[in-house]
C-alpha cells in the first residue's frame, strides 16, 4: 500500500504544474499549429489593412466626400469614420476563423482534444488555451492594422491606440459565443457556412460599419444594437476620433462585449466538459 | 487514310477529342446534382442571399451618403443602380470560383472522385464540362433571383438588362474554367489561400463600389487587365442601358478565358490521371 | 494499481458496463477480451479518468478518478482505439506538444521524444507529416506518444485493430518489450491471439458483464478441451451431419459454416467420423484457443 501512496503523492505533486499552467500548454500547441499556416496569417495581417483602407478609406471616400464635403460623416472624413470599423471587423474575421474550424477539428475531424484530455489537461483548460492563442493572434493582427491606420492618416485622436483593445474585445466577445456554439456541433451539415452567411456577413454590413446606423431605416437598426461589431466599432470611434456619445453608452459597449465574452467562455467550457466526458 | 481505316470502329479517329471527350458530360452533372440534393439545401439556397445583403447594405446605407454616381460612359445613376450590376458579376465570379476551386480541390485530393470517374469511359473533358455546367446552372439560378430583386427595386434601367443573364453565365464560365485549371495545379490547402489573396483585391478594386476614375492611370490599366473589371463593365452596361459595340471586347475577353481554361484543365486532368 | 468493484456506466437506460469488478497488480499485463460493443472501451475510458462512472467504486494508483482526474491521467499512458494524432503537426512535434501536457520541461521532453522515436522505429520519419505515415507507423507513434510521461500504467484500446498482419507483429514486439520492462498494461482486444500473446491475465466481457477471469491457458483448460477438430461438409449439410455425430468428443458446436468437435485428441475423433462413413470436405485439428472459450461462454463467436 505504501508504494501506492507514494505513487499518488508523486502524481499529485507532478500535476500541480499542469493544474496551474495547462491552459498555456494548450496555447503552445495552437501556436505550433498556427506556424504551419503562418504565411497566410502574415499575408492577411498585412494585406487586408492595406487593401481595405485603400478601397474604402480612399477609393469609396472620394465618392462620399465629393457628395457631402470633406468632414461630412459624423464630423470627420470618411476615411477616419470607416477605419475603426474596419479594424473591429478585422478582429471579427480572425475570430470567425480561429473559433470555428479549429474547434470542429479538435472535437471531430482530427480529435486532438480527446488526446489532450487523456493527458492531465482538463476540458476547461483546452478552451482557455484556445482563447489565449487566438487573443495573441488577434492582438498582432489588430496592432498591424492600427499601424496602417496611422500610415493612412486615419487616426486624428492621440488616444487612438486604445481602439486596438476595443477591437480585441469585440473579436473575443463575438468569438467566445461562436466558439461555444461550434463546440455543440457534433456534425457539420453546413451550420458554419450558414453562420458565415446569415450572421457574420449581415453583421459586417449592417453594424454602422460603412455608414452611420442612423442612415438605415428604423426596421433595420436593431441589427446594430445587438451586434457586437456595432458596439465595438462605436467604442473604437470614441478612441480614434473622439466620436461623441454619452459616457453611459460607451460603458454599455464595454459591458455588452465583456458579458458576451464571459457568457461564451463559460458556455464553451461547459460544453467541452460534457463532450469529453463520454 | 484508306477506306478500311474509315470503317474501323475507332472512336479516337472518328472524333478529334476521342481520348478526351466521350460526349457524356451529362452523367457528371447528374452525379453532381444528386450530391447537391443530398447536402443541406439551406446552404445551397443561402448563396442567393449574399449579394442581396450587399445590395441592401451598400445601396440603402452608402447610397444615402453618396447619392448618384457617374458611370464610365458619363451617365448619372443612383448608387444602388451603380453597384447592383457589379454585385451580380461578383456573385457570378465567387460562385464559379468556389465551385471550381474548393469543391474541385476536395474532390480531386480527398474524395478521389475524378480518379474514379476517369477509370470509366469518361474523358477529362467530360469531367471538366460536367462540373462547370453544374456550377453554371447553380449560378444561373442565383443570378435570376438577384435580377428579380433588382427589378423590384427599380435598379434595371433598360430592357437590355435581360441580356445580363447570359452575360453572367459567360462570366461564370470564364472564372470556372480558369479556376479549375488553377486548382488542378495546386497540392495543398495552404496554396488555396493564394486564390483568396487574388480574389479579395480584385473584388474591391474592379470598379465594383466606385468608378475606376479615382485611381491613377497606371493602376487603372492594371485593373483593366484583370477579368472581373470586364465582367462588371459588361453587366453594368447592360443593366444601365449604356450599350455599344465596345461591350463586345468584354465578351471576347471571357471567350478567351474559357478557351484557355478548358485547354489547361483538360490537359492537366489527362496528365494527372490518364498518362 | 487498478481496483474496480461493481463498476457501472449507464447511458440513459442502456448499461454499457453493468457491474464489472477486477484488479490489476503492478507489472501485470491485464486484458479485456470481448466482441465489439461489450463495454470494453467504456471501461477503458473510466479507468482513463475521462468518463464518470454511474455507480461502483474505482481506484487507480490509490486515487478516485472522480476527484483526482488530472493526477491519475498524469501517470497514465493512453493509446485510444482511433489514433488522434495531430495531423497539422509533424511526427516529432506530436511528441513534443504531448509531453508538455504533462508539465514536463521542454529539454526533457525533447530528449524523451528522441528516445521514443528510436523505440517506435520512427527516427527517420521525425520530420514527416503524420498523414504520410502508414497505419502501423501511426499506431507506433501513438504508443510512443503515450509513453512520453513514462507512465505507471499503459492503457491500450484495441491496439492492433485495422493494422496489417506484418505491422501487428512489430507492434506486439514493442508491447512485449514494455511488458518485460515492468510497465503495467491494460488492454482491450477482440483478437484472441493478441490476448494470448500479451496478457498475463484477462477477463472475458460480453454485454457489459464479466463472463470469466483467469490466465489465458487456465481459461482454455477450464472452459475448453485440449484440441479442437474443425470439419466442413458444405453449408447445406453441416446441420444434418451434426445429428449423426452427436456424442463424439467432449462437446460439439455447430456453426453455420463448420462443425467444431472438442476433444483431448482431435485426430482420433476424425478417425471416428470417417469410420462412421462421413467424408468432410475439409478437416483441421488445432489447439483450443480463447475463441473457443468465448464460444463456450456466450454461444457466439468473437468476430461476427
Amino acid at each position: 500500500m505504501s508504494t501506492l501512496e507514494t505513487a499518488a503523492d508523486d502524481a499529485i505533486r507532478a500535476t500541480r504544474r499542469v493544474r496551474r499552467w495547462g491552459s498555456w500548454y494548450v496555447a503552445e500547441h495552437r501556436f505550433r499549429v498556427m506556424r504551419s499556416y503562418a504565411q497566410t496569417v502574415v499575408v492577411t495581417a498585412i494585406g487586408n489593412p492595406v487593401i481595405y483602407l485603400y478601397a474604402m478609406g480612399v477609393g469609396l471616400a472620394t465618392l462620399v466626400d465629393a457628395n457631402l464635403g470633406p468632414d461630412a460623416v459624423a464630423g470627420v472624413s470618411y476615411l477616419a469614420f470607416v477605419a475603426p470599423a474596419l479594424l473591429a471587423s478585422a478582429a471579427i474575421t480572425v475570430a470567425s476563423e480561429e473559433f470555428t474550424y479549429p474547434i470542429m477539428l479538435g472535437f471531430k475531424w482530427n480529435p486532438v482534444f480527446y488526446g489532450m484530455n487523456a493527458a492531465p489537461i482538463a476540458p476547461g483548460q483546452i478552451i482557455n488555451g484556445i482563447v489565449i492563442s487566438v487573443t495573441a493572434r488577434m492582438l498582432v493582427t489588430c496592432g498591424i492594422y492600427y499601424a496602417f491606420m496611422l500610415v493612412f492618416g486615419a487616426v486624428p485622436s492621440p488616444a487612438g491606440f486604445l481602439a486596438v483593445f476595443a477591437a480585441l474585445l469585440t473579436g473575443l466577445g463575438f468569438g467566445a459565443v461562436l466558439m461555444a456554439y461550434t463546440a455543440t456541433l457534433t456534425e457539420d451539415t453546413g451550420q458554419l457556412a450558414m453562420v458565415m452567411r446569415f450572421v457574420i456577413l449581415p453583421m459586417t454590413l449592417f453594424s454602422g460599419t460603412f455608414f452611420p446606423l442612423s442612415v438605415l431605416p428604423g426596421w433595420l437598426q436593431w441589427i446594430g444594437w445587438i451586434s457586437p461589431l456595432w458596439h465595438g466599432t462605436q467604442l473604437s470611434r470614441v478612441f480614434t476620433y473622439g466620436a461623441e456619445e454619452p459616457i453611459w453608452l460607451s460603458a454599455l459597449h464595454v459591458l455588452y462585449l465583456a458579458a458576451l465574452l464571459g457568457l461564451g467562455w463559460t458556455w464553451a467550457r461547459r460544453v467541452a466538459a460534457g463532450r469529453l466526458n463520454k | 487514310m484508306t477506306e478500311v481505316d474509315d470503317v474501323r470502329p475507332a472512336p479516337a479517329a472518328a472524333r478529334p477529342f476521342g481520348a478526351l471527350y466521350a460526349g457524356n458530360a451529362r452523367s457528371v452533372m447528374a452525379r453532381g446534382w444528386r450530391a447537391t440534393r443530398s447536402t443541406n439545401w439551406l446552404v445551397v439556397v443561402s448563396g442567393f442571399f449574399e449579394p442581396i445583403f450587399y445590395l441592401l447594405s451598400m445601396g440603402l446605407g452608402l447610397g444615402a451618403l453618396i447619392g448618384t454616381v457617374t458611370t464610365a460612359s458619363g451617365q448619372q445613376v443612383p448608387y444602388a443602380a451603380f453597384i447592383a450590376p457589379a454585385l451580380l458579376a461578383v456573385a457570378a465570379m465567387n460562385g464559379a470560383i468556389y465551385d471550381s476551386t474548393w469543391n474541385v480541390f476536395f474532390k480531386m485530393q480527398f474524395a478521389r472522385l475524378y480518379e474514379g470517374m476517369l477509370s470509366t469511359s469518361l474523358g477529362p473533358l467530360d469531367v471538366a464540362l460536367g462540373e462547370i455546367s453544374l456550377a453554371l446552372l447553380r449560378g444561373g439560378l442565383y443570378a435570376t433571383g438577384f435580377m428579380v430583386v433588382m427589378q423590384v427595386l427599380g435598379l434595371n434601367l433598360s430592357w437590355w438588362a435581360l441580356l445580363a443573364l447570359p452575360a453572367v453565365l459567360l462570366i461564370a464560365f470564364g472564372f470556372a474554367s480558369v479556376g479549375m485549371a488553377v486548382t488542378s495545379y495546386l497540392k495543398t490547402f495552404q496554396q488555396m489561400d493564394w486564390v483568396n489573396f487574388v480574389m479579395l483585391p480584385m473584388f474591391l478594386f474592379s470598379a465594383t463600389f466606385y468608378p475606376l476614375s479615382v485611381y491613377p492611370q497606371p493602376i487603372q490599366y492594371l485593373i483593366q487587365a484583370l477579368p472581373l473589371w470586364h465582367g462588371v463593365e459588361l453587366v453594368r452596361g447592360l443593366t444601365t442601358g449604356q450599350v455599344d459595340a465596345g461591350l463586345l471586347w468584354h465578351v471576347l475577353y471571357y471567350l478567351a478565358m474559357i478557351l484557355v481554361g478548358l485547354v489547361l484543365t483538360t490537359g492537366r486532368l489527362r496528365a494527372l490521371f490518364l498518362d | 494499481m487498478i481496483v474496480a468493484e461493481n463498476l457501472v456506466k449507464k447511458y440513459k437506460e442502456f448499461a454499457a458496463v453493468d457491474g464489472v469488478s477486477f484488479e490489476v497488480a503492478a507489472g501485470e499485463s491485464f486484458g479485456l477480451l470481448g466482441p465489439n460493443g461489450a463495454g470494453k472501451s467504456t471501461t477503458m475510458r473510466m479507468v482513463g479518468a475521462v468518463s464518470t462512472r454511474t455507480a461502483g467504486t474505482l481506484s487507480i494508483l490509490g486515487m478516485d478518478p472522480d476527484r483526482r482526474g488530472p493526477e491519475i491521467r498524469s501517470r497514465l499512458g493512453v493509446v485510444p482505439q482511433a489514433d488522434n494524432l495531430d495531423t497539422e503537426l509533424r511526427v516529432r512535434e506530436n511528441l513534443l506538444v504531448y509531453g508538455r501536457y504533462f508539465g514536463l520541461p521542454r529539454a526533457q521532453v525533447a530528449r524523451r521524444a528522441d528516445e521514443l522515436l528510436e523505440f517506435a522505429q520512427l527516427t527517420e520519419k521525425a520530420k514527416s507529416k503524420v498523414d504520410a505515415l502508414s497505419g502501423g507507423m501511426k499506431r507506433r507513434l501513438t504508443i510512443a506518444r503515450a509513453l512520453i510521461n513514462d507512465p505507471s500504467i499503459l492503457l491500450l484500446d484495441e491496439p492492433t485493430t485495422g493494422v496489417d498482419p506484418q505491422a501487428r507483429h512489430i507492434l506486439w514486439d514493442r508491447l512485449f518489450r514494455l511488458k518485460e520492462q515492468g510497465t503495467t498494461l491494460l488492454l482491450t482486444t477482440h483478437y484472441m491471439d493478441e490476448a494470448e500473446q500479451l496478457c498475463d491475465r484477462l477477463v472475458v466481457v460480453d454485454k457489459g458483464v464479466i463472463m470469466a477471469e483467469g490466465a489465458p491457458a487456465e481459461l482454455i483448460r477450464r472452459y475448453s478441451s485440449r484440441e479442437v477438430l474443425e470439419v466442413r461438409f458444405g453449408s447445406d449439410l453441416n446441420a444434418e451431419v451434426a445429428g449423426r455425430i452427436a456424442g463424439m468428443g467432449d462437446r460439439i458446436e455447430v456453426l453455420p459454416d463448420r462443425i467444431l468437435i472438442y476433444s483431448e485428441n482431435g485426430e482420433s475423433e476424425l478417425v471416428r467420423i470417417i469410420d462412421a462413413g462421413l467424408r468432410p470436405i475439409t478437416s483441421l485439428v488445432r489447439r483450443s484457443s480463447l475463441e473457443d472459450v468465448f464460444l463456450r461462454l456466450t454461444g457466439r463467436t468473437l468476430i461476427e
